[in-house]
């Protein structure tokens, strides 16, 4: 069972930091005019994100939203760094693993003093860990 | 008791017997995390101010060398070594007993065949660099860790010993280990002794 996935990290000025998308293989040719779309279903989904946090105790919020065929999966972190995940399958336990383990690394490159904080991550290392963290939860 | 001049140094060598804890690690101890990110908040900030990468590792070396010669004083008294016959002993003694003392780690001691005075510490491990993955865009040429090139070149003079220190290989640069190179220059002139001549 295998979808694509669309996962950006938004700061805390919800300003983009991050994004990349996971497709199967099947689908592997670059969607252009899908990719505002699946930006502005996220953006879209930003204020309900704001709404539930406060509902909920853990960071990991589950799904918040879901439009036509795409769930929306945030772990909202406390100072406002969301972590999306645009997803048409549903994978919960796959996505969990995946937010807590891009946490860790998002965790990592603030420690970094070089990094200003919120800013866009331009990083190498950082997208192609993600992209290995990606394909290990995501599309196995 | 006089040596002879030409002593070979595996015959010489000196075992520290050092502690597994060094005595001055609970006269001063830190928190490790707030070490490490108190000299990424420093070179951060000397990166906003200057920007030459040149000016930089110049000043992380200038302020290196006024750490140092102060921090000599400090080894000296816990440490408790006895004089240095050699160059190689000095190496050895700064990469097995002061940054074991300093930064808990032990960097190998590699020395120069074609010259006497030539020798490289390898650090397989930097705790300094903990945080940060690659150097910036824009500051390739950035010497992050200058700072310990300062120390040792400064605590060196407080001895009378001048000595080149610089890093010849950086992990952060690409290169496989990180390497500091250490140049025994000529000693000193004592210049009190001269006077009473």
């Amino acid at each position: 069972m295998s979808g694509s996935f669309y996962f950006p990290i938004v700061g805390h000025h919800d300003n983009p930091g991050f994004e990349i998308e996971f497709l199967p293989a099947e689908k592997v040719e670059s969607k252009h005019d899908h990719h505002h779309f699946n930006q502005s279903i996220a953006h879209a989904a930003l204020g309900l994100v704001d709404a539930n946090r406060w509902l909920c105790n853990n960071m990991h919020l589950k799904t918040v939203d879901k439009f036509n065929e795409w769930f929306v999966s945030v772990l909202a972190t406390a100072d406002h760094v969301k972590f999306i995940t645009l997803h048409d399958v549903r994978q919960d336990h796959g996505i969990k693993n995946l937010f807590s383990d891009v946490y860790e690394l998002y965790i990592k490159l603030a420690m970094n003093l070089f990094y200003k904080p919120y800013s866009p991550i331009g990083s190498s290392t950082f997208d192609i860990k993600v992209q290995f963290l990606g394909k290990k939860h995501l599309l196995s | 008791m006089s040596r002879p001049g030409n002593r070979r140094p595996e015959c010489h060598k000196i075992d520290w017997h050092l502690p597994a804890i060094s005595s001055s690690a609970s006269a001063h101890s830190m928190n490790r995390d707030l070490f490490v990110l108190t000299y990424g908040a420093l070179v951060a900030q000397l990166c906003k101010d200057y920007e030459k990468d040149e000016d930089v590792n110049n000043y992380l070396d200038k302020m290196g060398y006024g750490i140092g010669i102060r921090l000599v004083e400090d080894f000296l008294a816990r440490s408790c070594v006895k004089k240095c016959h050699s160059y190689s002993e000095i190496a050895d003694l700064i990469a097995q007993v002061a940054f074991k003392m300093y930064l808990g780690i032990t960097p190998s001691v590699t020395r120069n065949e074609s010259s006497r005075n030539e020798f490289s510490l390898i650090l397989d491990k930097n705790p300094l660099v903990e945080f940060v993955e690659e150097l910036p865009a824009g500051r390739s040429s950035l010497c992050y860790c200058n700072l310990l090139c300062g120390v040792i070149r400064g605590a060196l003079e407080m001895i009378h010993l001048t000595a080149d220190v610089t890093f010849l290989q950086d992990r952060l640069k690409g290169d496989k280990v990180t390497e500091i190179g250490i140049t025994f220059l000529k000693k000193l002139e004592e210049k009190k002794c001269r006077r009473k001549k």
